[in-house]
């Protein structure tokens, strides 16, 4: 076990898969020397190479592009979108060929690349810096979207999307970068499968579903519904798509009441889905209506005022006792 | 002149004058354009070209003839099949024969070719059945052949989004190429062809394929077919520079040659095909030709061009010219034109029959190609479509849905 943060296990994650797997390489902006914006590849050119971490010219479409050009030729590169803001140039690329590649050619070609996306708020960054772009992904056939919340996570996470043959959007909590968490590099231990949810905290009354930067706030939430009396169990999800809709509707055959939360605005959101299906799984084991705390229908807010916007503690309280209520 | 120079910057009528300022080339086309064979069927001399003209035997003039012909037999064939309700679209590429023949014949078979989607001459020089286009333009595969056995990737609908693609592939070679040769491997050298046209050109990863080919150099030959309308829209519209010209931004060498000129195109794509392939980066080919018939068997060019425009580029048919100079030298008779028409019928005879009995999707493949891992969502919805489907079983006299 050693402790480390989110950003340096992604970092050790990706020094594995580039130690581990030959034909893996990095791109993105600022990536080399600097390390990335957040230096998630801090060091990585030094030993790697700049055949194997490559500074790319500042385009998202040409990052996703010619990714997709090295996957066809055998590779496996794991691209850095610098803010989630920006991967928009890099869409089509994204949803038109990435996501399609696979199933057009009726299964002959394989695209297995990782897109490393920085996401979420809480930083007090200027525009285009603290969106939760996940549903948009999430909705297109073909990509795979996994998200860790712990650093533990990260470091294995990282590695499995490498591994994946299929394309995968790894979107990292950059809020939560600098937190730390004991992590076993030498087993995954209930890390090994990265589409599966995890329930971090059992409980009876209630469950709090979420993924990413919210779920040291959905443990904080429980803990602090507990001392008010109620066991309130909760589940990071882990991976956006797919959903591991067998664990949430385990754990609300067991509660009767599920929350879900996340930075993203809930209008098309993940939480509706997550809403849709647990009603159809569970409908005569629901206390509650389901109930989504999210970001408002809105552009992300000035930094000023994000805290108005963003999901937090008290929020979920609300939510937990409008659920509790009925 | 050595294959592996690059021709002297400056040279008259090479099109490689990398000195003069963009948008200063002349408004007639020809004075910047290589062209070795005209449309009066006469072998015209060029400082660089003419020397890759020499190497052709008469076997392969022939065989460009052949392909030629061929291909555009199989253009009326998949226009008639789109008349007669047997393909919903079809993309005509007639006129376009020399531009793809020429360049696709360039091409060895360890290079790697990304069309678009009207590269049919392309196809055939890479040895794809021709019929297996046609199940994309039936409905019934959103690709239709295995790219991995001739190096011919898919067809790319949204345009420019393969440039992008053949730069990464091309970088993917750069680094099998350094192993290799740390491994004392001897295997040939690859290069990759991005296929694009005119309209596609105005695409921002058209800019993006191009600047990171020139950042690392990757071994890339761009080849526009600049066949004078994207759908309704003329290329003025796209660009104001002749589009060769571009490459100059980017910093590597631009050629602007006689699209409908089998033997210049060939020159050409070899030409840029080595230049890759030796190491020395991206090259830009603007062929320029001429789309005869419409953007696809939905379209109606009368509609927003002249006929006597369309006549003036039958004048410089790609296939008449070759004709006259197979003929005028004496490396063709009436009999290898005949076996030529033969071939072409029974060409597209083998494309209807293929196509008439291909057989419709089946809607469950539509489900497993989604991810290549098992994925849950799909297997849950592939199980409710078959209680679902089971449910109308004995309801029609073919079983069902």
């Amino acid at each position: 076990m050693t402790t480390m943060t989110i950003a340096k296990a992604i970092n050790e994650g990706l020094r594995a898969s580039l130690t581990n797997n030959p034909k893996s390489l990095l791109m993105g902006e600022d990536i080399g020397p600097l390390g990335g914006v957040y230096r998630v590849t801090d060091g990585l050119i030094r030993d790697f190479g700049a055949d194997r971490v490559v500074d790319t010219p500042l385009a998202e479409s040409g990052i996703v592009g010619t990714a997709i050009g090295l996957a066809l030729r055998g590779y496996r590169p794991i691209c850095e979108i610098q803010f989630d803001g920006f991967v928009f140039p890099g869409f089509n690329q994204i949803t038109t060929q990435l996501a399609k590649m696979h199933s057009r050619s009726g299964g002959k070609l394989t695209v297995p690349v990782v897109i490393r996306i920085p996401y979420g708020g809480g930083i007090g960054s200027i525009e285009h810096h603290s969106e939760s772009p996940e549903a948009l992904f999430a909705h297109t056939a073909g990509l795979r979207i996994i998200t860790p919340s712990n650093a533990h996570d990260a470091y294995w996470m990282i590695q499995q999307a490498v591994d994946c043959t299929d394309p995968v959007i790894f979107f990292e909590p950059k809020r939560r970068y600098w937190l730390k968490g004991e992590v076993d590099t030498e087993n995954p231990g209930p890390a090994s499968d990265p589409f599966q949810a995890h329930v971090l905290r059992e409980g009876s009354d209630a469950t709090i579903v979420a993924y990413g930067p919210l779920v040291p706030v959905a443990l904080a939430a429980a803990a602090a519904a507990e001392e008010d009396g109620h066991s309130i169990e909760v589940i990071d999800l882990r991976s956006i798509s797919p959903i591991d809709f067998d664990t949430v509707t385990a754990s609300v055959k067991k509660t009767g009441r599920l929350i879900v939360a996340h930075e993203a605005p809930t209008f098309g959101g993940i939480g509706g889905e997550i809403a849709a299906r647990i009603s159809e799984r569970a409908f005569l084991h629901l206390e509650a209506p389901v109930i989504r705390v999210g970001g408002f229908h809105m552009p992300y807010p000035v930094a000023k005022v994000e805290e108005d916007y963003l999901p937090d503690i008290d929020k979920i309280l609300e939510a937990l006792d409008r659920s509790l209520a009925y | 002149m050595g294959a592996t120079q690059l021709p002297t910057p400056g040279i008259n009528g090479t099109g490689l004058d990398l000195q003069s300022p963009a948008g200063g080339a002349s408004s007639d086309p020809a004075a910047d354009m290589i062209q070795l064979l005209g449309p009066d069927g006469k072998l015209g001399t060029d400082p660089v070209f003419s020397d890759y003209a020499k190497r052709l035997e008469p076997e392969q003039l022939r065989g460009f003839y052949a392909d030629m012909a061929k291909v555009r037999r199989f253009d009326q064939e998949a226009t008639a099949l789109q008349r007669q309700g047997e393909l919903a679209l079809w993309v005509p590429l007639t006129g376009q024969e020399a531009a793809q023949i020429g360049s696709g014949r360039a091409t060895q078979r360890q290079d790697y070719i990304f069309p678009t989607y009207r590269e049919h001459g392309v196809a055939l020089t890479r040895d794809v059945d021709l019929a297996e286009l046609l199940k994309l333009f039936r409905g019934i595969s959103n690709g239709g052949w295995d790219p991995t056995e001739n190096n011919f990737h898919l067809y790319t609908l949204v345009l420019a989004a393969q440039t992008l693609h053949s730069v990464g592939y091309a970088m993917g070679i750069q680094r099998d190429q350094k192993s290799a040769e740390a491994n004392g491997s001897n295997d040939p050298k690859a290069a990759v062809v991005a296929y694009f046209g005119d309209g596609a050109s105005s695409e921002g990863d058209v800019h993006e394929s191009m600047v990171f080919a020139a950042s690392y150099n990757a071994p890339v030959v761009f080849f526009c077919q600049n066949n004078h309308w994207a759908i309704s829209v003329p290329t003025e519209v796209q660009t104001k520079v002749p589009l060769f010209n571009r490459a100059k931004g980017y910093g590597f060498p631009g050629i602007r040659v006689d699209g409908n000129d089998v033997i210049a195109v060939h020159a050409v794509t070899e030409w840029a095909l080595e230049h890759a392939r030796e190491g020395r980066g991206p090259v830009l080919i603007e062929a320029y030709t001429y789309r005869v018939g419409a953007h696809t068997t939905a379209d109606d060019p009368t509609k927003y061009r002249e006929s006597a425009e369309e006549q003036a580029w039958r004048g410089k048919d790609p296939l008449d010219r070759l004709e006259k100079y197979l003929r005028n030298e004496g490396l063709a008779d009436e009999a290898f034109f005949e076996q030529v028409r033969v071939d072409g019928d029974k060409l597209a005879a083998h494309v209807r029959s293929t196509t008439q009995n291909l057989k419709g999707p089946n809607f469950r493949e539509s489900f497993t190609g989604v991810y290549a891992e098992p994925h849950p969502l799909v297997a849950e919805e592939l199980a409710w479509f078959e209680e679902y489907s089971a449910g109308f079983e004995g309801d029609h006299e073919d079983g069902g849905k």
